[in-house]
């Protein structure tokens, strides 16, 4: 199958260090692929290249979504890669804190609307309806993602665990085709782990694509179909679960040489 | 619930309060006979006041985190500020905007000229207070400059009704367009600048307009100003001296509602949500496909628009502008009026600009005091009202409509 996301030796400098070195990676239609890497392997550098708040110093990122012609992604502004259907979470919560539940989806479908000034201060039939509808498919979010009841709440006040899904919901309201969640396990406990796993599979289940970075192993071994490992800003392996565990290389990274005892 | 330490620095505190008030409220030079009057007793006065208010202020603020940590804990509910509860019940604030409505329909009738004319003042402040509201308040970006646009408005009705004999309600649009125009220029050279950076930019850009007008003589009459400008014309009639200002308070009247008509309308759109979602996370709100440019740009000129319209109005209600009418002093009062007030809150807005312009207004009396009891204001509203008087309720979507 062609790769819904194509990124082609993408290289990124800061200064004289080389974050990102000649990275490549694809992701299919459907699929969950995930990158791992130690710390400062150079894995949000690469979110950031990808999603547009980075320029790459080399290197191509083609997108094709279904049914369309390849779209180079290069030096595009962040919100028009979020246009072009790549949304995303951030390692570091960031929500609009002082924003209802259901505001922060709604500035998701920000993208995918379009009343201007006019139609806010006239409110014609058609900015209405446009409201209406945001709305909707918010709370239709929102409910997907079990966080309706709490939909008037400030974001600041939920609990950590729904502030990740709120993330989620958030970036979804963009309409993505894929979806890339950058540590979205972090900081929970194993009972949000798990149900945070079975929405990861149920997004995927609609036919999205999903990007993960992720350092919790199980969550990772448990839901990847395709594993990119990055080190020193380098690829050093790919393949299913199965051949990652067993990759000497993968294995020297994160625990060093001696492993028999480890 | 206050430990030693607590007493011993509000004492330090106290000690160093009378030592900065020293010069001023304890010695009295009389140049005259050429002695000196020592007034320890205000000394003394300092000295309690401050103690007791540190102490109050420790008190209140360890309450404050008590209840907090209960409410982190789940003991106890957070409680909602009463000025939340008031404008989230339409029973409660409905009434209180109709009798509002009706104060200032009969208001010169009840009072003197002198009371409309500063009530006039007043309510343009609310206008400005509202339009700086949008890009201060709701979109985040701190513009020291504001008052800008407020020349330019002013300059476009004086300038134009100079030399074109142009009346006021043809000029209000084009104070606004200019306004607009104005505020696209300064807008797109500091899109990438933000905080204070743009505070720094914008205030230069409030001098340099400023500086403009003052020194390009040929073109706008320098220091000295344009006289008799046209009041605002009533289907052709003639009106007297207190007719005119009583008309001129009603425009101001018409003016601040369709402002918080049009404001409020615009903060809950979509627009208006992307600029709370611009003040709250900038790079998040980028990542949720937010155009950052468009949405600087058009908080930036929306804002404009309503300084230029209050422009032309102010220019209309006093007939003499000049430069000094818009110092950096000017800019400052309006920023006050949107913290204070609260930021991003129509009503807070309202109250800061009334209290803030009123106030001083009737408090003659302390005139020397003036901005002694400003900056302590402020000070104190920072510590314990850092979200201003009224503070900003989000709206709530109900699933059934």
């Amino acid at each position: 199958m062609e790769p819904i996301l194509d990124v082609k030796n993408l290289t990124m400098d800061f200064g004289g260090i080389r974050a990102l070195d000649h990275l490549s990676l694809q992701i299919k239609p459907g699929e969950i692929v995930a990158l791992i890497g130690p710390n400062g392997a150079g894995k949000t550098t690469f979110f950031n290249c990808i999603t547009g708040i980075y320029k790459p110093t080399k290197g191509d990122l083609l997108l094709t979504p279904p049914g369309k012609k390849a779209k180079k992604l290069n030096g595009l502004k962040p919100n028009k890669v979020t246009e072009q259907g790549l949304a995303r979470t951030f390692q570091n919560i960031r929500l609009f804190p002082n924003m209802t539940v259901l505001e922060n989806v709604m500035i998701g479908r920000h993208c995918r609307t379009k009343s201007k000034i006019f139609g806010a201060i006239f409110r014609d039939p058609r900015t209405k309806k446009e409201e209406k509808a945001i709305v909707e498919q918010s709370l239709e979010i929102l409910k997907k993602i079990n966080l309706d009841k709490m939909a008037d709440e400030y974001a600041k006040n939920l609990p950590y665990g729904a502030q990740r899904r709120l993330e989620i919901a958030r970036a979804l309201a963009t309409e993505p085709i894929i979806l890339l969640l950058d540590e979205p396990a972090a900081g929970m406990n194993p009972q949000e782990t798990q149900e945070l796993d079975e929405l990861i599979t149920s997004i995927r289940n609609e036919g999205l694509a999903i990007l993960l970075i992720e350092h919790d192993m199980k969550l990772v071994m448990n839901i990847s179909d395709h594993i990119f490992v990055v080190d020193y800003g380098k690829k050093i392996a790919e393949g299913s679960p199965e051949e990652i565990v067993k990759n000497p290389d993968v294995i020297k990274a994160y625990l060093g040489e001696d492993i028999k005892n480890a | 619930m206050l430990s030693f330490k607590d007493f011993k620095n509000g004492l330090m505190v106290t000690l160093w309060f009378v030592f900065l008030t020293f010069p001023l409220l304890v010695i009295k030079i009389n140049p005259i006979e050429k002695s000196v009057v020592w007034r320890w007793h205000n000394m003394l006065y300092v000295a309690c006041g401050t103690f007791v208010f540190y102490v109050l202020s420790r008190l209140y603020l360890a309450r404050k985190r008590v209840v907090q940590q209960k409410i982190k804990a789940g003991i106890v509910k957070d409680k909602v500020d009463w000025s939340a509860k008031l404008f989230s019940e339409p029973k409660l604030y409905i009434p209180l905007a109709i009798a509002g409505g009706l104060f200032s329909l009969v208001f010169p009738a009840l009072f003197s000229t002198y009371q409309v004319n500063i009530m006039i003042i007043a309510l343009m402040y609310v206008v400005l207070g509202l339009g700086l509201n949008i890009v201060v308040g709701v979109a985040g970006l701190l513009d020291l400059g504001y008052v800008a646009f407020y020349a330019v408005g002013a300059y476009t009705y004086a300038l134009l009704n100079m030399h074109f004999g142009l009346g006021f309600w043809t000029v209000l649009p084009i104070g606004g367009l200019l306004g607009t125009l104005f505020g696209l220029l300064l807008g797109f050279p500091v899109l990438r600048l933000r905080g204070d950076y743009l505070a720094i930019v914008t205030l230069g850009f409030g001098e340099i307009i400023r500086l403009i007008l003052e020194n390009w003589g040929d073109f706008s009459e320098g220091p000295s100003g344009i006289a008799n400008i046209a009041r605002p014309g009533f289907f052709g009639m003639d009106l007297s001296l207190a007719m005119s200002i009583n008309y001129m308070y009603y425009l101001t009247i018409l003016m601040v509602i369709f402002t918080i008509f049009v404001v409020n309308r615009l903060q809950d759109s979509r627009i208006g949500r992307a600029w709370f979602a611009l003040r709250e996370d900038e790079i998040a709100c980028q990542a949720m496909g937010i155009d950052k440019m468009k949405t600087k740009l058009s908080a930036f000129a929306l804002g404009a628009t309503w300084a230029g319209m209050a422009g032309v109005m102010f220019a209309a209600k006093t007939t003499f502008i000049n430069p000094a009418s818009f110092t950096f002093l000017e800019s400052a009062i309006i920023l006050c009026i949107v913290v204070l007030g609260g930021m991003g809150s129509i009503p807070g807005v309202i109250v800061g600009a009334l209290v803030l312009i009123l106030l001083p207004e009737y408090l003659r009396a302390f005139s020397d005091y003036r901005m002694l009891v400003f900056g302590a204001v402020l000070v104190i509203m920072m510590i314990f009202r850092p979200q201003g008087i009224i503070s900003t309720v989000r709206r709530t979507y109900s699933l059934k409509d």
